[in-house]
């Protein structure tokens, strides 16, 4: 009877794989026939072009009703109904590809893209179970996840400082250089060593520095890094957090970080990722975020989630033409042409909440697809193409979206929170940290939580703490302090703190500047030494809630008081980081110092301590040899000497 | 120092300098001097190289094209500021923001301690605009600096629009790695010591101003840009700083050879070099170079905006067009292509300017003075301080001539009393401290009671209180118990000759020319004065070689370097002047010279004053 079953599976498998491939190579001759026609006859071209948008319009229907289980593999259950028996062997199916490009005007004329690459994966690392088997989700990232207990990982490297009073707030806020944080499975019994082991294989999977992450730049922040996926404790043991400031992001670590995406750089959104093209810009950030999630509303099993994101900023003055337009091919050199065949989803959206008459700048092609999001506390509108519809890429086979600009760029942004960071004082023994943060909100106040990691060089004086807004005292409503350790561990202080609407917020703390030992000091010692950025987590009201404009759509009732349902944001502002010079002795003449000091000592010392301690007398002259002789003689004679 | 542990050679050497001392002291006198004169000689000094290996061998093209838009720009701030009547803050903003800069303002105030009869200024309220053009892909951890003043009248109206046009034309650059911080500062150093402070949350002297909203990180390198005509026959590079400090050499180096890339003549002290050096006037012509380089750094005032950067260890220099009659013009795009391949260079930059010298004199552009050459100069007049000590402390151990009742002497002279020495001491001190803290207490009895103006009657005060304490010797002795002692004055002038000593010894540390100036003056004084030399000749000869009288040589001889002679009428107003500039650098930008004069120096002068009237 099994044996019957079992030459049932493998017969039914084998007219399903069959099937596919007569499909899948159907359409790949009926594409090679529609390019031989185009080079052809445009009018026919016209007329073949326009049947399989008609077939992609219903099928991209057919996907839509499939859209609420979320998976390709859905799809393929109810385009071949084969029994479940069927499919649990082959648990492939289970992980899901999106991607995404999100394109945001800015005021100053730039222009903020977005990339979002995610991953699904129905598979649970923290059970044990040994997983070998990798579709869609990167194999070295998955060993890495389930050999050092990874609950969640995040990973950002960031070239630039996101500036918050021109471009708003990111999507994605990183620290500038490298930032990792990592909170480890609770089975974890060492986490240190494994925090040290993990640190050094990304730093070989990401080719970046990240192997300098050790004790003297590692904190376990108590309050402001919780699990963003789920999550059984949050018991700040199992958490950790470094930043190397220092970390220059370029091509080598931009490659490796393509490898990881399903399609490579080969196909989809990714073909838009050229390094000469990211790197001559304002700002460059990519990151990798890797956490559980629920697979369904209840939540009864656990999936795996990959992000990927890239945030670019280019800069409308280096761009070199005096035209004021944005296209994806001026901003990447290159225009899409098709999307990644693995993405369940790959579309672009464009930001026009700004411009809903088309005042300010226009966008072509023009697309009937809209969507509206709350992002940030905002309500955006968004323009969408959809890649994987072959009428988005019209009759030249390949989409350039064009932003053209009509007005001139407009002000400074006032965002609701923003902060900066300065060292103030001068010369080489002391300093003081300020930390300013801004609170917008004309009048709702708000908590901040403020996270401070300073290097041990830096000798905090704590007791000089202090907090001010609006020029009276401000108590912070907590404080998590842990000191320093000289070459062990830096500080840590964090703060809960109740920014008044309206105002800003100065914290102060001053520094004594350590004196390093010779062999502590870096190769360039005069740069200075680097203290990273500060982090400034925060929920803050959002600017819907505000909004009291009833002129929407909207049900009587819904409308009366101005208060929404999400009527505050998370935000997490990252401060600059410092650059802070540290007395340094003059290393270019250790031969003179070592001359000079072994010379005084020697002869200033030596003689002035002979001239000091001893006195000084007369002697009679040395007697000659024969007198000594004759001494000797004398001496054995018992005769006294002469 | 076998020679020391011997007894016999160390009598032998000891009575040698005892009885040879008035010889060597002449001798190390006029060989100091001689030594210092000689390092303006070509071939005793050093040609300057650049150290830095981010500026050296770097290459950089300079295209900067429009320096006819930034006249134009100029031309309308000029417009806008007559228009305004002071700073056009409003359209500077605009244009800068236009640049595509992010713009922040400053104000500040300060009123001056008393009227500042030079500038005319007393109450001063003023906007400080400055633009930040953030380089990509950096985390504002650097800046550098560039700074034009907005000066009143018609000048420096093309600085500010040069300076507009090079931000322009820099922020189309994709290769800064620093943020670059344009600066537009109203009334010239008050404006950038209030910008300066508030950059750093300091506060020195006392000014107020309201907190900057943007900043760059920690400031790498200043230049400060002075340019009031279209074309340009030279470009003159001012070094000197507060206090006398100086900018890296490097910085020097690097417009040197910027120069002489791009075809400019350059020029320090507003002097060209000249290659002739081995004739008379070649050689004079390098040593007016350098002694206006002393006489400026021992003013220790910082001689153009960049000075005050230089206190929170920014390497900065002022850099000065100037439009004299010679043939062959420079246009301003030249001069934009000049600055910026300075400011390429000073991006290329990985490390703090370190490399090179910060304690330097520069007889031309192309060739310097390191500490190590120059300070045996000064070393060869500190001595004869030491040999004079050394001769004092040996007359103690042994007195010279013991006569028949040379018991009594002994006893007589072994208790000289601390009381004799301390009391002048501290009179003296005191007056110094009457001398700094009179004049700007007493400014408002004094302008009720004579016909002059505040500002006179703070000098007229400091001069005042400086003459009475000529006085001093007489009410000294009043106080003291009984007559002075042959052995009371040499222990006074031991103290003395120690504390001239070691005051000079730091004062050229910090400020070599200060230091050696005052040496070239003091030393004499301290080496001859005794209670026995004929009374009216040495307190002519003192009273000349002292502070006051040095500092009215110095104005008379500066003029004379600077090729403006002045009558003595003229001279003498100068004089007042310069003193109540001194006052006035004290309390604006904290400037230590007036302080170390008054509360140091001449207490030290009035000590051997005293001993002069030894009775």
């Amino acid at each position: 009877m099994a044996a019957y079953r079992c030459l049932r599976c493998a017969w039914l498998l084998l007219v399903f794989i069959s099937s596919w491939y007569v499909v899948v190579s159907g359409e790949e001759t009926t594409q090679g026939d529609d390019r031989v026609s185009v080079a052809d006859n445009p009018q026919i071209a016209a007329d073949t072009a326009e049947q399989p948008s008609e077939e992609r319009r219903w099928e991209a229907t057919q996907v839509d009703k499939a859209v609420p289980d979320d998976a390709a593999a859905a799809a393929h259950k109810q385009d071949f109904p084969v029994p479940d028996s069927v499919l649990t062997p082959t648990p492939q199916f289970k992980d899901t590809f999106k991607e995404e490009l999100v394109i945001r005007p800015l005021h100053s004329g730039d222009i903020y893209a977005s990339f979002q690459f995610r991953t699904v994966w129905e598979t649970d690392f923290t059970r044990g179970s040994k997983v070998s088997h990798y579709r869609l989700f990167p194999k070295s990232l998955g060993q890495v996840i389930s050999k050092f207990s990874v609950q969640e990982l995040h990973i950002s490297f960031t070239q630039g400082y996101w500036r918050t009073m021109q471009w708003g707030q990111p999507y994605h806020p990183s620290p500038p250089g490298a930032e990792l944080w990592v909170w480890f499975q609770d089975t974890v019994t060492d986490v240190d060593a494994t925090w040290k082991e993990l640190t050094n294989v990304l730093s070989g999977i990401f080719c970046a520095s990240l192997n300098f992450i050790d004790s003297t730049n590692t904190v376990r922040p108590s309050a402001s890094f919780k699990p963003l996926g789920i999550a059984n404790g949050t018991d700040h043991r199992f958490l950790r957090y470094a930043t190397l400031p220092r970390e220059i992001v370029c091509t080598e670590n931009l490659t490796p970080w393509k490898k990881l995406l399903p399609c490579g750089s080969k196909a989809g959104l990714a073909v838009l990722l050229k390094s000469e093209k990211l790197f001559h810009s304002s700002f460059h950030s990519q990151a990798v975020h890797i956490r559980p999630v629920c697979q369904d509303p209840q939540c009864k099993t656990m999936s795996l989630e990959l992000r990927q994101t890239l945030n670019v900023v280019f800069d409308l003055h280096t761009s070199g033409q005096g035209k004021r337009e944005w296209s994806l091919f001026k901003m990447f050199s290159r225009t899409l042409t098709e999307a990644c065949p693995l993405a369940a989803s790959s579309k672009i959206y464009i930001d026009i909440t700004d411009n809903p008459q088309e005042e300010q700048f226009e966008v072509s092609p023009a697309t009937p697809l809209l969507s509206q999001a709350v992002v940030l506390g905002d309500r955006r509108t968004f323009s969408v193409y959809d890649l994987t519809q072959q009428v988005t890429f019209g009759t030249v086979r390949s989409l350039n979206v064009l932003i053209r600009w009509k007005s001139t760029e407009g002000d400074m942004l006032r965002p609701l929170l923003h902060a900066e960071r300065y060292v103030a004082g001068y010369g080489l023994q002391t300093g003081e940290i300020h930390t300013l943060m801004y609170n917008n909100h004309p009048f709702r106040s708000f908590p901040v939580l403020l996270l401070d990691s300073v290097p041990w060089y830096l000798r905090l004086y704590v007791h000089t703490l202090t907090v001010t807004s609006k020029g009276k005292d401000n108590k912070p409503s907590y404080i998590h302090y842990e000191p320093s350790k000289d070459r062990v561990r830096p500080h840590l202080l964090e703060m809960l703190v109740q920014l008044p609407p309206h105002s800003v917020t100065e914290i102060t703390v001053q520094f004594e500047r350590a004196l390093l030992k010779w062999t502590e000091y870096t190769p360039d010692p005069n740069h200075g030494f680097y203290v990273g950025s500060s982090v400034i987590s925060a929920l803050v009201p959002s600017t819907v809630a505000i909004n009291t404009n009833i002129t929407e759509e909207q049900p009587l009732f819904s409308t009366f008081f101005p208060c929404k349902e999400e009527s505050s944001y998370f935000v997490r502002v990252y401060t600059e980081p410092l650059l802070v010079n540290l007395p340094t002795p003059d290393f270019s003449m250790p031969y003179n110092v070592i001359c000079l000091t072994c010379t005084v000592v020697a002869v200033g010392y030596g003689s002035l301590y002979n001239l000091l301690t001893r006195s000084f007398q007369i002697e009679e002259p040395n007697p000659g040899l024969a007198k000594r002789i004759a001494n000797i003689i004398r001496k054995m004679r018992g005769v006294p000497p002469l | 120092m076998g020679l020391l542990s011997d007894p016999n050679r160390r009598r032998a050497l000891i009575s040698l300098l005892t009885r040879l001392n008035a010889p060597i002291c002449v001798l190390c006198y006029f060989a100091g001097v001689c030594w210092f004169m000689g390092l303006a000689f070509e071939p005793f000094t050093l040609r300057t190289y650049m150290s830095e290996n981010a500026m050296g061998s770097t290459m950089v093209e300079e295209r900067f094209p429009s320096g006819e838009r930034a006249l134009a720009t100029g031309r309308e701030f000029a417009a806008h500021k007559k228009k305004v009547g002071g700073m056009p803050v409003d359209w500077l903003v605009k244009t800068m923001q236009a640049r595509g800069l992010e713009v922040f303002t400053q104000s500040f105030s300060r009123t001056l301690p008393f009227p500042d009869e030079n500038k005319e200024r007393y109450i001063v309220k003023g906007t400080n605009v400055y633009g930040i053009l953030r380089a990509p892909r950096a985390p504002r951890t650097e800046a550098l600096v560039l700074s034009a003043p907005c000066s009143p009248g018609d000048n420096n109206n093309q600085a500010v629009g040069l300076l507009l046009g090079l931000a322009h034309y820099f922020r189309s650059q994709i290769f800064w790695a620093k943020d670059i911080i344009f600066l537009v500062n109203e009334h010239d150093l008050i404006g950038m010591q209030a910008w300066l402070e508030s950059y750093h949350h300091t506060n020195t002297t006392g000014m107020d101003w309201s907190p900057l909203q943007g900043r760059g990180g920690s400031i790498q390198a200043a230049l400060s840009l002075e340019l009031s005509s279209d074309v340009i026959t030279s470009f003159d590079i001012v070094l000197e700083g507060l206090n006398g400090q100086l900018p890296n050499l490097d910085l020097a180096n690097l417009f040197y050879a910027f120069c002489q890339k791009i075809g400019v003549l350059c020029t320090i002290q507003g002097r060209l070099q000249r290659n002739d050096w081995d004739s008379v006037s070649g050689y004079s012509h390098a040593v007016q170079t350098m002694m206006l380089m002393v006489m400026k750094q021992a003013s220790g005032r910082p001689w153009g905006d960049h000075g005050l950067f230089l206190r929170y260890h920014i390497e900065a220099a002022t850099v000065k067009g100037i439009n004299s009659f010679r043939q062959y013009k420079t246009d301003v795009t030249t001069v934009g292509r000049l600055l910026e391949g300075m400011f390429r260079k000073l991006n290329n930059l990985l490390e703090r300017l370190h490399q090179s010298y910060f304690f330097y004199l520069m007889p031309s552009l192309s060739h310097f003075v390191s500490i190590g050459y120059y300070m045996p100069a000064f070393g060869l007049l500190a001595v004869i301080l030491l040999l004079r000590a050394l001769d004092l402390w040996v007359q103690f151990a042994n007195p010279p001539a013991v006569t028949a009742d040379g018991v009594a002497d002994i006893e007589q002279q072994s208790s000289p009393g601390v009381l004799s020495v301390l009391t002048p001491l501290v009179i003296s001190h005191l007056t110094g401290a009457s001398l700094y803290f009179l004049p700007t207490r007493f400014q408002e009895t004094a302008v009720e009671h004579f016909p002059v103006s505040e500002t006179e009657a703070v000098v007229l005060t400091a001069i005042a209180v400086y003459t009475a304490g000529l006085a001093l010797p007489h009410n000294t002795h009043r106080l003291l118990s009984g007559e002075g002692t042959e052995q009371g004055w040499r222990v006074l002038k031991l103290v003395a000759v120690l504390y001239l000593a070691v005051l000079l010894g730091c004062t050229a540390l910090i400020n070599f020319s200060l230091g050696f100036i005052l040496a070239l003056t003091l030393v004499p004084v301290a080496a001859f004065v005794t209670p026995h030399v004929p009374k009216t000749l040495s307190a002519i000869i003192l009273v000349v070689l002292s502070p006051a009288c040095t500092l009215l040589f110095s104005v008379f001889f500066f003029q004379e370097l600077q090729e403006m002679p002045v009558s003595f009428q003229d001279g003498w107003l100068l004089y007042l002047s310069v003193i109540s500039q001194g006052m006035l650098d004290h309390y604006l930008y904290g400037s230590l010279v007036y302080p170390l004069i008054a509360l140091m120096v001449y207490p030290c002068w009035l000590l051997f004053w005293n001993i002069l009237f030894w009775k």
